[in-house]
C-alpha cells in the first residue's frame, strides 16, 4: 500500500525495541514510507542513531522508502547541527519539521512535516515554489480546510499526506515536562521518559484523562483515528495516510488501514478490526469534523 | 546605548491612547476577527477605529503595528489579506505576521512597509531568523521566551534583523503558533481562530466549602482552596496528576507572569531593540501601570541611572512573576 | 471568602455611609445613569455583539441590593432588586462596592482583580469578560460622569467614595 506511511517513533523507545519494532515493520507492515528520526528531543539521540545504517538497509529491503524526519524544536547547538547533518544527507528524502530547515534546502528537494505550520494554500505554493515535494498537515486541520490544500497540492504536483491513526500532537515547548515531572530540569532529565513508551498520562484533579505528556511535548490522550474518513480523504485528493506508532500492534494497525484504503473493508469492519486490538486510550476525530479535538464522531456525524 | 523602543499592547481604542499617553514608543493591535491572536470578544479594533487610533498614535509620535499574526486556513485567506491592506491604507507602521503566506503577500504588495516576524513563527534559531528576512525581509524577529540573556546576546550577532523581546505580561509555555491544546478541548484554534481558552467555555464551579474548580469545556484545569489564589483556566497553567505526581501538581508551569523589570540593562546590552509588553487583552488601568513603569524604567537606564522599578505585582496572574527562561537555563 | 451568612446591613463599612433607600427612590436614578451611558457611548453595544442581550446581576457585597443589567439598546434595563428576590440572570459579577466602581473608574485592572479573588464572577464568563472590555473602552471615568449628573453632592460622594478606595488599596 503505497499510500500508507508510517510515521516517526515519537516517544523514547530502548534502542533493542526500536530494532525489533522496524524489523517486524520492514517484514509485515503494508506500508509504502517509513518516516525514520527523532523528531522531539535532540538529546535522545545517541541511543540509537548507530542502529539506523541497519534499520534503513531492513526497511528498504523490505521494499519501504525511507525519509528521513528531522527535530521540531530547534535552539541549541547541538539541535542546530543534527538539523544541518539531515539536510546534507544524500540518497534519502527528508523532511522537516522546523523553519531552520528551510534556511538551505532549496536546492533539494524535501518535504515538509505536521509540526511546521502549513495552513493554507499561499503557503503551501510558496514552499513549493522553494522544492518542497510533499507535506503532512497539522493534526488540527478539518476536511473543509483539507479538501481545500489538497486541490490546491494537486495543481502543484506536491504529495498531501494527513495523519489517520496516533496521538494527536498539541504542543511544544522549550521545556520538558516529563522531566518536570520528576523534578528534574531538561539539561539533567536522566532520560526518565524512557520509563514512559507510550507517553505520560495526565490526569485532571476530578480523575478525567486528559493528555500525554512525552519529554517537550504535549499529545492527546485520545488516539486519533481516521479509518472512517478515508473515503472521504480519498476523493478529495489526499495522497498519503499516516499512522504514528503507538505501544500497540502497529502491525495489525496497519493491515487495517491498508484495508481501508484499498476499498477492501468499510469504516464498520475497520472499527471492529481496530477494537479487537485494546488500546489504551479512547478514539476520536473530533479535528477532522471541525469540532474539539478530542471528541468521537460517528459516521453520519460531519 | 541603543535606545530600545517600548512596544505597548492596545485592545481597544481606549487602551491605545492610554498608552500613547504613558509613553509607548510604538503600539501593537488588531483587527475584530480572526486575523490576530487575541481574537476575545468585545476587545479590538473596527476598520473604522482603527484608522483613526492610527492617525491619533501618529499624532503623538508613536508607531503602530498590526498583528496579522494568526494562520489563514485554505480558503479563508482573503480575510488576512484584507487586514494587510487596510492596515496599509491607514498608514500603519509595521506588520506583525506568522503566516508564510501573509509574509509573501505583504513582500509582494506592500513591500515598503516593515514586516515584523511574531512570536507566533517561534523563529528560536538564527538559522530560521535567517529564513524569514531573506525570503521576505524581515526587519525584526519576536523572540520566543525560551532564551537566555547571553543565548539573545549570541543570537543578535547571527542574525541580519532587529530583536523584540517580551518583558512583561502573560509567560507562554508552549512554543507559539505550535499549540493546539485549546482547540482539542474546545473546538477553536489558537492558531486559525486567534483563541486561546475562550471565556465561553471557561466555567468558576463554586463548591460549598467555597473552593472553586476552575474548568475549561469539560476539563478541569485547577482547583483552588477557599483563600487561594485563583487563575484564569488556562490548560498550560492547570494542575494535573501524573503517575508519580498523586499529589496535583502544576505540569507545566504555575500561574506566573512574566517580570524582567530587572533584566533590562542586561537586555539593552546584549542588544535588544524593542521591549515588549503583553496584553492586549487585559485593562486601560492594566496599560497605563505597566507602560508607564516600564517607560521611567527604560528612561532611567538610559539617563544612566538605576531604574526604579513599581511594584507591578498586583498586575501580575497568580501574583507571581518570574524572569522564566531569560534568567536561567534551569527553566528547561 | 463571600460570607454569604451575614446580612448586609450586620457588616461594617459602606452600609454606614449609604443610607438604606427605598428601592423605589433607586430605580429613576439607575435608569437615568444607563440612559446616559449608553448615549454618550453609542459603540459599546458594538463591542457587547452577541452578548446585548445577556441579563447581567451585579452584586455588590455591602450594599442592601442588587443590580440587574440588561445592556440591551432597544431595552436597557439596570435596576436595583432586593436580595430575597434575585432576578434570574446569564452571568452574575459579585465583588464589594469599591472594586466594582473601580472598574467602571478605569482604575482598576479586572483581571488583577480577579486574579486576587477579589472579583467573583459565575455563569456566562464570556459575556462578562466582553462587558469587561467593553466598559474598559470607554474614555474617561463613567463614575465620574455618573456622579456629575447629581452636581456638586454627587461629586463630593465620589470623592469620599475614592478615598475610601484608595485607603483600602494602602492597607491591601
Amino acid at each position: 500500500m503505497q499510500s500508507l506511511t508510517l510515521g516517526p517513533i515519537i516517544y523514547h523507545w530502548k534502542p533493542e525495541e526500536r530494532r525489533d519494532f522496524y524489523a517486524r515493520i520492514a517484514d509485515e507492515a503494508p506500508v509504502g514510507t517509513v518516516y525514520l528520526g527523532e523528531v522531539i528531543c535532540s538529546k535522545r539521540t545517541p541511543y540509537f542513531e548507530g542502529d539506523y545504517p541497519e534499520i534503513i538497509e531492513r526497511l528498504e529491503r523490505g521494499g519501504k522508502q525511507v525519509v528521513l524526519s528531522s527535530l521540531s524544536e530547534v535552539v541549541l547547538k547541538r539541535e542546530r547541527e543534527m538539523l544541518a547533518a539531515i539536510c546534507d544527507t544524500e540518497g534519502h528524502e527528508i523532511e522537516i519539521n522546523n523553519t531552520a530547515g528551510l534556511l538551505d534546502v532549496a536546492e533539494r528537494p524535501h518535504r515538509v512535516g505536521p509540526l511546521m505550520n502549513i495552513y493554507n494554500e499561499e503557503t503551501m505554493r510558496y514552499l513549493a515554489g522553494k522544492g518542497a515535494t510533499h507535506f503532512s498537515l497539522p493534526v488540527e486541520l478539518p476536511a473543509a480546510v483539507v479538501g481545500e490544500m489538497a486541490k490546491a497540492a494537486k495543481d502543484l504536483g506536491v504529495g498531501v499526506e494527513v495523519q489517520v491513526f496516533g496521538r494527536a500532537s498539541l504542543a511544544v515547548s522549550a521545556r520538558c515536562y516529563h522531566a518536570r515531572a520528576h523534578c528534574r530540569t531538561k539539561d539533567n532529565c536522566q532520560f526518565v521518559c524512557e520509563e514512559d513508551p507510550d507517553g505520560m498520562p495526565l490526569k485532571t484533579v476530578t480523575g478525567q484523562s486528559f493528555l500525554t505528556i512525552n519529554g517537550i511535548q504535549t499529545l492527546s490522550h485520545s488516539y486519533v483515528n481516521l479509518a472512517g474518513e478515508t473515503d472521504e480523504m480519498q476523493a478529495m485528493g489526499v495522497t498519503h495516510f499516516r499512522l504514528l506508532p503507538q505501544r500497540v500492534d502497529m502491525v495489525a494497525v496497519a493491515r487495517v488501514f491498508a484495508d481501508r484504503i484499498s476499498g477492501a473493508i468499510d469504516a464498520g469492519e475497520a472499527d471492529a478490526r481496530l477494537a479487537m486490538l485494546a488500546m489504551p486510550a479512547p478514539f476520536s476525530n473530533g479535528f477532522w469534523h471541525g469540532q474539539q479535538g478530542r471528541r468521537q464522531f460517528g459516521p453520519k456525524v460531519a | 546605548m541603543k535606545r530600545p523602543e517600548l512596544v505597548c499592547p492596545a485592545g481597544t481604542p481606549a487602551a491605545l491612547r492610554t498608552a500613547v499617553e504613558a509613553g509607548a514608543d510604538a503600539v501593537y493591535c488588531g483587527f475584530q476577527n480572526a486575523t490576530n491572536a487575541r481574537n476575545f470578544p468585545g476587545l479590538n479594533f473596527t476598520p473604522e477605529e482603527m484608522q483613526a487610533s492610527v492617525a491619533h498614535a501618529h499624532e503623538h509620535g508613536t508607531k503602530v503595528l498590526l498583528a496579522v499574526n494568526t494562520f489563514p486556513t485554505a480558503g479563508r485567506f482573503n480575510l488576512w489579506r484584507e487586514a494587510v491592506d487596510m492596515g496599509a491604507k491607514f498608514g500603519v507602521d509595521a506588520f506583525i505576521v506568522a503566516d508564510i503566506g501573509v509574509a509573501d503577500y505583504v513582500k509582494r504588495t506592500y513591500p515598503n512597509i516593515r514586516l515584523h516576524l511574531s512570536v507566533q513563527a517561534a523563529a528560536s534559531s538564527p538559522e530560521a531568523i535567517r529564513y524569514y528576512a531573506r525570503e521576505f525581509g524581515v526587519k525584526r524577529v519576536v523572540l520566543p521566551r525560551i532564551l537566555t540573556v547571553p543565548e539573545i546576546k549570541k543570537l543578535a550577532g547571527e542574525i541580519p534583523c532587529e530583536i523584540e523581546t517580551f518583558i512583561f505580561g502573560n509567560h507562554g509555555l508552549m512554543v507559539e503558533g505550535r499549540c493546539s491544546l485549546t482547540n482539542y478541548v474546545t473546538g477553536l484554534s489558537t492558531n486559525m481562530d486567534g483563541v486561546c481558552s475562550p471565556a465561553a467555555d471557561v466555567h468558576y464551579d463554586k463548591q460549598p466549602d467555597g473552593s472553586v474548580t476552575t474548568r475549561l469545556a469539560d476539563f478541569t484545569i485547577d482547583s483552588f482552596a477557599p483563600d487561594e489564589q485563583a487563575g484564569y483556566p488556562t490548560i498550560c497553567k492547570g494542575r494535573y496528576n501524573a503517575p508519580n505526581r498523586p499529589d496535583a501538581y502544576y505540569a507545566f508551569e504555575e500561574p506566573i507572569s512574566l517580570n524582567l523589570s530587572g533584566l533590562l540593562p542586561a537586555l539593552i546590552e546584549a542588544g535588544v531593540d524593542a521591549f515588549k509588553i503583553e496584553g492586549r487583552q487585559r485593562s486601560r488601568a492594566y496599560v497605563k501601570s505597566a507602560v508607564s513603569a516600564f517607560r521611567k524604567a527604560v528612561d532611567s537606564i538610559l539617563a544612566g541611572q538605576e531604574p526604579e522599578l513599581a511594584d507591578l505585582l498586583a498586575l501580575t496572574e497568580g501574583q507571581k512573576q518570574t524572569e522564566g527562561a531569560f534568567k536561567t537555563k534551569k527553566w528547561r | 471568602m463571600h460570607d454569604a451568612a451575614t446580612p448586609p446591613a450586620a457588616r461594617p463599612g459602606l452600609t454606614r455611609f449609604l443610607p438604606p433607600m427605598p428601592l423605589f427612590l433607586l430605580q429613576p436614578i439607575l435608569k437615568r445613569i444607563v440612559a446616559r451611558v449608553a448615549r454618550e457611548n453609542p459603540s459599546l453595544f458594538n463591542r457587547l455583539g452577541p452578548h446585548k442581550t445577556a441579563r447581567f446581576v451585579i452584586d455588590p457585597l455591602g450594599l442592601p441590593f442588587g443590580l440587574l443589567l440588561i445592556p440591551n439598546p432597544e431595552a436597557l434595563t439596570f435596576r436595583a432588586f432586593h436580595r430575597r428576590a434575585e432576578p434570574e440572570s446569564d452571568a452574575r459579577i459579585g465583588g464589594k462596592f469599591l472594586d466594582l466602581m473601580g472598574l467602571l473608574d478605569g482604575g482598576a485592572d479586572g483581571d488583577a482583580l480577579f486574579f486576587s479573588r477579589d472579583l467573583d464572577v459565575t455563569g456566562n464568563t464570556e459575556a462578562v469578560v466582553c462587558l469587561r472590555n467593553a466598559l474598559d473602552d470607554v474614555e474617561g471615568s463613567i463614575a465620574e460622569s455618573v456622579a456629575g449628573m447629581f452636581g456638586p453632592p454627587g461629586r463630593a460622594t465620589l470623592a469620599g467614595l475614592r478615598r475610601m478606595a484608595a485607603k483600602k488599596g494602602d492597607h491591601a
